[in-house]
């Protein structure tokens, strides 16, 4: 609930912050409409469009109508999946207005104590400290490792948990040792001839809870003869805080990045995160009112690309063979990596050279899955109809395996797996894991 | 336009009446609700409804239109808003009737090759199903992948395949519609031939909304073409392309697709579209011909020839039809990708002839040059439907008082030349001023007599088509 004066403090905000440049290049054409998710889930209401959404933001710059409830519900409902910006005509960069928006929303406003204590523990007290989140995932592996996970299970207590909360609870990955977690080696030399030295961006999560998969990605990366350099001093990469509206906690974390890769000389610097090489692309947007580091930021985001990207420049699927046990594959877009990176072949093609599978693209697999950050634990209800109508879509390819490039997705994968009630027969994994496994370093799970 | 109104609010009773109908959740007039239904896709129209009312079916839409009628409330029908005209722009307030539930498909006939469809149906779908059994639905408009049929019904709206296959009006056999006082009617059916009366198929077609609610259509179908190939020829003057175009016609060879686009048009489309559209060159005609494999053949042959003829730099026939998909869906974005340009996109249809269609984009430039403005065209050259577009800044009154001077010269030329104002977007707010020149006096009152006597209070898309008065159009506050 916002008060009237808060309402008044975000309209005049809108007014000063807001670019109406990028407002105005919106001619309404709808083009975007049959891309966005929340606009055909929610039975085709305007109010959850792009072009809603941008004409909600400019009548509040114009003094049309005062940011109310039902205002910040369009914003709230929006994935921010950004599928509403590749088939723009008008180029318009809708994941720029959206940020700004809620970022002008949530510094404005007063939140409910329970919230505000939870969005000061995630953003604040958690994902900026890498040290604490790996206490959190030492702490899940303990619940997992102790017979505590088997205990709860048992006694049905996950039962009490709202739905989509207990199902997540089965779908986390088996989380690493606080050891392993404390090991990470800050170099790594080729394994074949070396071709380029790069960066890789570890991330949070990342390196936490799917530690495997970091694992994974530097290997291959080895593999295709790059010396890697794993900064120590990076850090989150600030994503989660700028699509929820806390930007000034984002652009900490983006300079704390852009220097620690600095010094690194590198020739590319790799992500395996979808969402997170996004935000790192988006850099210099974020740092755009501080020149001296919009500059930096340039240079750094030159840099990033994808792990699946980078392995088809280096042409690692015809050097090095790929096979796996006959089975059907499906790849679902990791929609930052798709919308916002533009890399949605190379995944594919990667997948397609595997020997003994069988790629089959699934329907609409550039659609967002609902994950979208925590928007599936924010806005569930929708997140799961996004979710249910993605796994009727898995399904009719008949998949064994759904491969994703995000962890997010990954994660909502399993959840949908789970919801379909197809855990024994289908599973959800990340392109680097499958990849290492086509490789044989790694048996199939 | 101002964005508010005298009839911004509906009668507690009024309101009452319509959520019994329709129910609580079909019914929205919260100012966030309203807002996002104040708008289409012309530029600088905005209007907040009083309402908007999502019917579930036609007797929940025929109960609402009857309480309008009582209650003297202007009813706007809307599809998905990608009107060029202002047409679904509320701007006398009342209510926004939304088609977002009646969007069902409810019979592909492959007996009688018809396909019978409920408004909100979106078009590429509709295409899409018939396709998907060996039928072919023509009109294709280039919002086709959002706009819906009721759309393009009250809009007569056109599109790439014009040329050969003409526009919605020769696909419709019969309709359902609401009339102003609430009856329900049908007109025509799955019948070639019914000349049982007024044909009032044809007279609601493009009517805009302002005669009837069209609740369901009865479409015609036809064989889909065995195969086709896509053209791509390039001119490095504008007026060899337009001559091509005529003399293509004139040889007998009608193309189902005769796209043109200048200079600037194909760096914007190119910008976006990202598909080696060449930039280097001023113009560009995108031809495509569907048929049986020789007739296709032989016809693109020969097209190539005669635009070498006119001095055509380059010819390229399309390798695949994936890339010959990629061209015209990168032609179909070419408005939408001209608002790159500039905060403003001013988009008009002026029509001739076809054989005066090197006339009209001379006169186009020459009136450019004159008022000082920037006019992109593109079009649908072969059915001398040309899009003279320009980027401007509507914050510029200035310029935009030169920008209303160019148009109004550009549609005096076009009705000289034999042709119309509009060819395919409709009259909408935007062109009623200009309605005169093309149908004189006598025109205008023989439509506002069939106006006044099927809408007797004016509650149908009242302000459209018929201008108020005399005045220009006026340039428009935001």
């Amino acid at each position: 609930m916002t008060t009237r004066e808060e309402q008044e403090k975000i309209q005049e905000k809108f007014k000063e912050r807001m670019d109406e440049d990028e407002l105005l290049n919106c001619m309404r054409c709808g083009f975007c409409l049959p891309t966005c998710p929340t606009y055909i889930e929610s039975g085709y209401k305007e109010s959850h469009s792009p072009r809603g959404r941008i004409a909600l933001m400019k009548a509040v710059v114009d003094g049309l109508i005062e940011p109310d409830e039902d205002f910040e519900r369009s914003l709230d409902l929006c994935l921010g999946c950004r599928a509403c910006e590749p088939v723009c005509p008008s180029g318009v960069n809708y994941g720029h207005l959206l940020e700004e928006a809620r970022a002008i929303v949530s510094v404005n406003k007063r939140y409910s104590l329970p919230a505000k204590v939870v969005r000061n523990m995630v953003f604040k007290g958690l994902f900026p400290h890498q040290n604490r989140l790996r206490n959190l995932t030492g702490l899940i592996g303990f619940y997992q490792r102790s017979g505590l996970q088997t205990a709860a299970r048992g006694i049905g207590i996950m039962k009490l948990l709202p739905d989509s909360l207990s199902s997540m609870e089965k779908v986390l990955p088996s989380v690493p040792s606080m050891k392993e977690m404390r090991n990470r080696p800050e170099h790594l030399a080729p394994l074949s001839k070396k071709v380029h030295k790069v960066g890789f961006f570890s991330g949070c999560l990342m390196d936490t809870m799917f530690l495997e998969t970091n694992n994974a990605t530097t290997k291959l990366l080895q593999l295709a003869g790059c010396e890697i350099v794993i900064p120590k001093n990076q850090a989150c990469c600030g994503a989660l805080h700028g699509h929820s509206g806390e930007k000034e906690g984002a652009k900490d974390l983006a300079k704390r990045n852009i220097r620690a890769f600095e010094d690194s000389d590198v020739d590319f610097i790799i992500t395996n995160a979808g969402g997170c090489g996004a935000f790192l692309t988006d850099y210099a947007h974020l740092l755009k009112d501080e020149p001296e580091w919009n500059t930096r930021a340039i240079a750094f985001h030159e840099k990033i690309i994808d792990i699946s990207e980078i392995l088809v420049i280096l042409g690692f699927h015809e050097k090095v063979k790929l096979k796996l046990p006959a089975q059907i594959v499906t790849y679902q877009d990791s929609c930052h990596l798709r919308n916002v990176m533009k890399t949605a072949s190379a995944p594919r093609a990667l997948l397609q050279a595997i020997e003994g599978i069988e790629y089959r693209e699934m329907k609409e697999a550039d659609r967002c899955c609902g994950s979208a950050g925590i928007y599936n634990i924010t806005e569930t209800e929708m997140s799961m109809q996004i979710l249910d109508y993605k796994m009727e879509q898995a399904k009719g390819t008949y998949a064994k395996t759904i491969v994703t490039a995000n962890p997010g997705c990954l994660l909502q994968m399993k959840l949908g797996i789970e919801r379909a009630g197809l855990s024994g027969s289908m599973r959800g994994v990340h392109i680097a894991d499958l990849l290492l496994e086509a490789v044989g370093e790694r048996a199939e799970k | 336009m101002s964005a508010s109104n005298e009839a911004a609010v509906l009668a507690a009773e009024v309101k009452g009446k319509m959520i019994n109908i329709v129910g609580e959740g079909n019914f929205d007039d919260s100012k966030t609700g309203r807002l996002v239904y104040s708008y289409d896709a012309t530029p600088n129209f905005q209007s907040l409804p009083a309402a908007v009312v999502s019917p579930r079916n036609t007797r929940e839409a025929a109960e609402i239109v009857r309480i309008c009628n009582e209650h003297k409330v202007p009813i706007v029908p809307r599809g998905s808003g990608t009107n060029l005209c202002a047409g679904t722009c509320p701007t006398e307030g009342g209510i926004v009737l939304l088609f977002r539930h009646m969007n069902k498909i409810i019979d592909i006939d492959e007996e009688n090759l018809t396909a019978t469809v409920q408004p909100g149906v979106i078009t590429l779908d509709l295409i899409n199903a018939v396709e998907a059994k060996g039928l072919f639905y023509p009109p294709d408009p280039s919002s086709m992948k959002i706009s819906t049929i009721g759309g393009n019904l009250n809009e007569n709206s056109g599109g790439l395949r014009g040329l050969k296959y003409g526009v919605t009006r020769d696909y419709v056999m019969g309709l359902e519609a609401v009339l102003a006082n609430g009856d329900i009617i049908r007109t025509g059916g799955k019948l070639a031939k019914d000349v049982a009366g007024y044909d009032f198929t044809r007279l609601f077609v493009g009517s805009e909304g302002t005669l009837a609610i069209i609740t369901e259509a009865t479409l015609k179908l036809i064989p889909i073409p065995e195969t086709k190939k896509t053209m791509l020829a390039l001119y490095q003057d504008i007026e060899s392309a337009a001559k091509s175009v005529s003399k293509i016609i004139a040889n007998k060879i009608i193309p189902a697709t005769l796209e043109f686009l200048d200079q600037p048009t194909l760096e914007v489309v190119e910008a976006h579209a990202k598909i080696g559209l060449p930039t280097d060159v001023q113009a560009v005609l995108l031809i495509e011909q569907d048929g049986t494999p020789e007739m296709v053949n032989r016809d693109i042959e020969r097209m190539s020839a005669i635009c070498k003829e006119e001095n055509a730099v380059s010819v390229q026939i399309a390798e695949s039809d994936a890339q010959a998909e990629a061209l015209s869906s990168a032609r179909r974005t070419a408005l939408s990708a001209l608002a790159r340009l500039k905060p403003t996109t001013i988009l008009e249809d002026a029509t001739v002839p076809r054989s005066e269609i090197a006339n009209m984009v001379r006169a186009i430039n020459n009136i450019a040059t004159k008022y000082h403005v920037k006019i992109c065209t593109f079009g649908h050259a072969g059915d001398g439907n040309l899009h003279p577009t320009c980027p401007t800044d509507s914050r510029d009154k200035e310029e935009m008082e030169r920008v209303e001077k160019a148009f109004e010269e550009i549609f005096v030329k076009a009705v000289e030349l034999g042709g119309t104002i509009t060819g395919e977007h409709g009259v909408g707010v935007m062109k009623a001023p200009y309605l005169e020149l093309k149908l004189g006096k006598e025109g205008i009152a023989a439509m506002k007599a069939v106006k006044t006597a099927l809408d007797p209070n004016n509650i149908m898309n009242p302000g459209k088509i018929f201008a108020k008065d005399s005045r220009k159009r006026v340039v428009i506050t935001r």
